[in-house]
């Protein structure tokens, strides 16, 4: 796990860019990260503090590192044989990478939510039960009002308020991923990760997880890797274009878009490819 | 070089035979049936439903009631389940979830080569090795615990529905292993993930997330070692006694329907005994088809007819 100074093709007009715009403090930070699985490199030299608080969309074409990048960060590429990396991800200043870091509890602040949805077929009230159970977060009594509670957070208790008995994996495709959402919130991660939450889900649905992630930042700090960019135009406060393997270009949203400073991001953002 | 219409004939030909081939099989399973039907129906006419619950079995005076060997069937094979499935679940999870890599497929292999021994060599080791160490090792630890129970009443000689039992528990663990580890690596690994993205543990993501995911194939997995059990006959009738008689206890002898025909066929002198026998067979094939095929719906339907299991089966 040692640190590199240089690598083969990242961070060379990065460095003199501000990353961190000051108005947030970083709650995570990516210290020059590499990755590889087996022989093939998917990650070079990935340097960004993401600020708390705040909504960070990764941007980029397919194949580029996002989801690699973000399982990263709750380190569920340990169960990824031939997997290994190089560099750091700081949380709250410390190594999640540290020797005796405890994972389980990493992975508790570091919250998930896939690209597919993927509840347990299990009724939707133990689905999102699943995490206060697991991590004993809530006396027994208090279980019933914390289900509700990440339900309504994720714009779903309406619509499942009188099917709670019923498995998740009856729900819609977009009432799935709100509900994988809510198992999420039931946790109370400090960080939530969203893998294309919204890549399987119709304009509505789609619409109404954006707004549920406007309110939600006031108390998580979220990254969300999208590749739509109005998407991320509309709702990120920072943004990160991914290419290749290479954090090409992160910064303040309206920055990243109005006055990008690489050029394969204006490429990418004004649709020349991708 | 034959003709364009010849290939063709010869094609035509070819399906027809294989599809002769293929219905062929299906219907050994009716003739069976019927055979077996047809030969039990004296005993069947002569003895009604009461077959099923009376005890005496008389060669002599021509009186025969299975209740023993139903009793027997079940309590060994049920016996065998309560040993057999913990085992071989054990291993199918650590297989899937916990053994490293280098040490999957060995194991998976020599487990599977336990269902390949033949059953009389399993029931000599039975006789010779088992029975020996029920005597010294299990049966004077169990019965200073539970010798007040109604199970462990009366002396150990040896061949009993314990020694059955443990015999038929070696024998299905590679069966429901084998199933259960293909059930278990069916389970998507989106599952697995949701839970350890929950900050669950890799044990407390296999119990909450993948046992659940997999519970459907996972009982199927267990009907089937069931099956096998209900029907094993060699290496059961060599260890369990032989005894037409129902005692809770396991330390005494019993019986089983398959152990009953293979030991007595050749006695069965008179019409009605054969019969008799008969319908114990026809019995037995009932159930074991019965018990097989709801196992083999069960894991059918994890994979939604991706058939897991099929190598296995
Ligand atoms: N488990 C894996 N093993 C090997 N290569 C992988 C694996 N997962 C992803 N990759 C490769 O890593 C690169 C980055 O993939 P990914 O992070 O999924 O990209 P994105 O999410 O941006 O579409 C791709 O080239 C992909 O083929
Ligand atoms: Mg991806």
């Amino acid at each position: 796990m040692g640190r590199r100074a240089d690598g083969p093709m990242g961070g060379t007009a990065r460095e003199e860019r501000p990353v961190s715009p000051s108005a947030h403090p970083p709650v995570l930070e990516s210290q020059a990260y590499s990755f590889w699985y087996g022989p093939t490199q998917a990650l070079h030299d990935v340097s960004c503090a993401i600020p708390r608080n705040a909504i960070t969309a990764l941007i980029g074409p397919s194949g580029c590192g996002k989801t690699t990048f973000l399982r990263s960060i709750n380190r569920l590429h340990d169960l990824t044989p031939g997997a290994r990396h190089e560099g750091d991800i700081l949380l709250d200043g410390g190594s999640i990478f540290a020797p005796g870091t405890d994972v389980v509890a990493l992975r508790r602040r570091i919250g998930m939510v896939f690209q597919r949805p993927n509840p347990f077929p299990k009724p939707v009230y133990d689905n999102v039960a699943y995490g206060p159970r697991l991590n004993g977060l809530a006396p027994a009594g208090e279980l019933p009002d914390r289900v509700e509670r990440a339900l309504r957070q994720a714009a779903l208790w309406d619509e499942v308020s009188d099917r709670l008995r019923e498995p998740g994996t009856a729900l819609s495709g977009g009432q799935q991923q709100r509900l994988c959402i809510a198992r999420a919130l039931a946790n109370e991660p400090e960080v939530l990760l969203m893998d294309e939450p919204c890549s399987a889900l119709d304009p509505i649905a789609t619409q109404r997880i954006e707004e549920l992630l406007v309110e939600l930042k006031q108390t998580y700090t979220i990254v969300i890797v999208t590749h739509n960019m109005q998407q991320a135009a509309r709702v990120a406060d920072y943004t990160g274009f991914f290419y290749v393997g290479n954090l090409v270009e992160f910064g303040a949203t309206q920055q990243v878009f109005t006055r990008p400073v690489d050029e394969r991001t204006e490429a990418y953002i004004t649709g020349r490819f991708g | 070089m034959t003709s364009l219409l010849g290939r063709d004939r010869s094609d035509r030909v070819y399906r027809r035979v294989l599809t002769g081939f293929a219905l062929i099989l299906p219907s050994l399973i009716l003739i069976i049936l019927g055979v077996l039907f047809f030969n039990a129906l004296p005993a069947l006419e002569r003895f009604g439903p009461s077959f099923l619950w009376t005890s005496t079995w008389d060669p002599v005076a021509e009186v025969y009631g299975a209740a023993p060997m139903i009793f027997g069937t079940l309590a060994s094979s049920m016996l065998a389940l309560l040993i057999a499935v913990p085992l071989a679940l054990s291993v199918a999870i650590f297989l899937t979830e916990f053994s490293p890599r280098w040490l999957r497929q060995p194991v998976a292999f020599l487990v599977e080569l336990l269902a390949a021994i033949p059953s009389v060599v399993y029931g000599m080791w039975g006789i010779f090795v088992l029975i020996p160490f029920l005597r010294s090792y299990v049966v004077p630890p169990l019965k200073a615990l539970f010798g007040w129970t109604p199970f462990l009443q009366g002396v150990f000689y040896g061949n009993s529905l314990l020694a059955g039992g443990v015999i038929l528990a070696i024998m299905v663990v590679p069966y429901i292993a084998a199933v259960s580890r293909e059930v278990l690596l069916a389970v998507p690994a989106s599952q697995r993930e949701a839970a350890l993205a929950m900050g669950a543990t890799r044990w407390e993501a296999v119990r909450s997330a993948v046992l659940p995911y997999g519970r459907a194939g996972l009982i199927g997995a267990v009907i089937l070692g069931l099956g096998r059990a209900l029907g094993e006959t060699m290496a059961v009738t060599m260890v369990i006694g032989n005894r037409h008689d129902i005692s809770l206890s396991l330390l005494q002898p019993a019986y089983t329907m398959a152990a009953a025909i293979a030991n007595e066929f050749s006695e069965a002198t008179t019409a009605t005994y054969q019969s008799a026998l008969m319908e114990v067979g026809l019995l037995l094939f009932v159930l074991t088809v019965t018990v097989n095929a709801i196992a083999r719906i069960l894991i059918w339907r994890v994979a939604r007819g991706a058939a897991v299991g099929s190598k296995a089966l």
